[in-house]
């Protein structure tokens, strides 16, 4: 039953992602200064909202075990890093391809791009620690603290576009920056696809954590034997 | 008033048995001065290039320097079992750790003071020029590789791979802190003293040590006990 739900949703989003981007290849006008590369905005942009989301579940969900030492807590953890990392990697991608159409280079060192980058290394990071941890309590206590620690870097990428001069254009969807409705309300509503994958993904990556366990509890009891 | 006493217990036993053996101390040493070694040959040492990157090639010899410090202070207390009767003894966590953060600041500053003069001689920079700021900023640097690197060594310590771990996990977290290091060093070696915009990264550096030092403090029982 769990599955069916999971799969129907991927399903919708599927269908929602097509109708979008037929919306935004038909439907939305060029952008007067960009023409049509700027419509790798309602994925960007999007992915880094998803990713940024993933990050902040996977805090809560360390504090939630380091509280309950329950090890769902540290799947949810782990899930909502790996899908944050393969949402960032999206968000650094597609800001790769787009500078490359207007800017004319494939990266620049400036706070958001480079502070984005810190903070995707910190998580992968997160994932080689966990590797080098054999015993289960062990690896989802250390890895919760290193989730928290990595945590500090996040608010940094986010805000950085307005505390400091970059490269990367200033806010457009909150404080002075100004985006056309249309474009807007594409870009929120093609979030919800992406949020709705990422779910789909943690829903899957925690079925196969949890499973993982219980193999691991039966090849302990045929060991005691 | 026994909260700083335990800490200054913690950071007198491991400066004193850093001192007697030297052994994490000459490894740091002479690493640092191979690496300043080997920078000679990445490009022309005396060309004026050398000044602006000055700040940079400084704070990098200094956190290569730093990792192998920060290595061993979790490390030599496996041996016998110590890192066990440090946990079961008394001092509680936070002070073990504060105790810990202060020896290794303490290590980590001794080798800066050493490195400066031979960096000076060999790379033709004259660094006593703001001697004062430079200070400020050595100390506020390093207290920030000190508590990041304290924390990651408690949390590397029993780890399969430990010595490959803590760089890796350590440096990505560093960036803030080096970053606002190099940035301001450059500068101060230069002669120019710390006003206007380079104030702004002088506030990184404190919001820095004051951030990681309070997550350190709080997350350190779940670090080492659990």
């Amino acid at each position: 039953m769990r599955e069916k739900i999971l799969y129907g949703l991927g399903a919708l989003a599927a269908v929602l992602l097509t109708h979008n981007i037929w919306k935004m290849l038909t439907g939305l006008p060029d952008e007067a200064f960009q023409g049509a590369i700027f419509r790798i905005i309602f994925f960007h942009v999007p992915a880094a909202f998803t990713c940024f989301a993933c990050y902040f579940t996977s805090l809560v969900a360390s504090i939630l075990y380091l509280k309950s030492k329950q090890l769902k807590y540290d799947s949810l953890s782990v899930s909502t890093i790996e899908v944050g990392l393969a949402f960032g990697a999206a968000n650094l991608i597609s800001g790769m391809i787009w500078a490359r159409i207007i800017w004319g280079i494939w990266w620049t060192w400036d706070w958001r791009l480079t502070s984005s980058l810190i903070c995707w290394l910190l998580y992968a990071g997160y994932l080689v620690l966990r590797r080098a941890v054999e015993e289960p309590t062990e690896r989802a206590r250390l890895s919760a603290v290193m989730s928290i620690l990595s945590f500090s870097v996040v608010p940094f990428v986010f805000f950085s576009i307005k505390w400091f001069r970059t490269q990367h254009p200033q806010p457009v969807l909150y404080g002075e920056g100004k985006m056309d409705s249309a474009y807007r309300s594409m870009l929120y509503f093609n979030w919800l696809p992406l949020l709705m994958v990422a779910v789909m993904l943690v829903a899957v990556r925690m079925m196969q954590e949890r499973r993982q366990r219980e193999i691991d509890a039966l090849r302990r009891t045929v060991h005691a034997f | 008033m026994l909260f700083l006493r335990q800490v200054a217990t913690v950071a007198a036993k491991d400066l004193r048995s850093e001192l007697r053996t030297k052994e994490a101390l000459n490894a740091s040493l002479s690493f640092a001065l191979v690496i300043l070694l080997l920078f000679s040959f990445a490009f022309d040492p005396t060309s004026e290039m050398t000044r602006e990157i000055s700040g940079g090639l400084l704070w990098l010899v200094f956190a290569f320097a730093g990792a192998l410090i920060l290595n061993r202070s979790f490390a030599r207390e496996l041996e016998n079992d110590c890192l066990d009767a440090l946990i079961a003894s008394p001092v509680p966590a936070p002070a073990l750790f504060l105790g810990k953060v202060a020896a290794n600041y303490l290590l980590l500053l001794g080798i800066e003071i050493v490195c400066l003069p031979v960096f000076g001689v060999f790379y033709n920079v004259r660094w006593a020029q703001q001697p004062l700021w430079l200070l400020l900023v050595l100390v506020l640097a390093s207290w920030g590789i000190a508590v990041v690197g304290t924390v990651f060594s408690a949390l590397t310590v029993n780890l399969r791979l430990r010595e490959l771990m803590l760089p890796m996990l350590v440096y990505p977290m560093l960036i803030p802190c080096l970053m606002a290091a190099m940035q301001l060093t450059t500068p101060l070696l230069a002669g120019q003293p710390v006003e206007g915009d380079l104030l702004a990264w002088l506030r990184m550096l404190v919001g820095f040590d004051i951030i990681f030092t309070a997550l350190a403090v709080m997350l350190i029982d779940t670090v080492l006990i659990g």
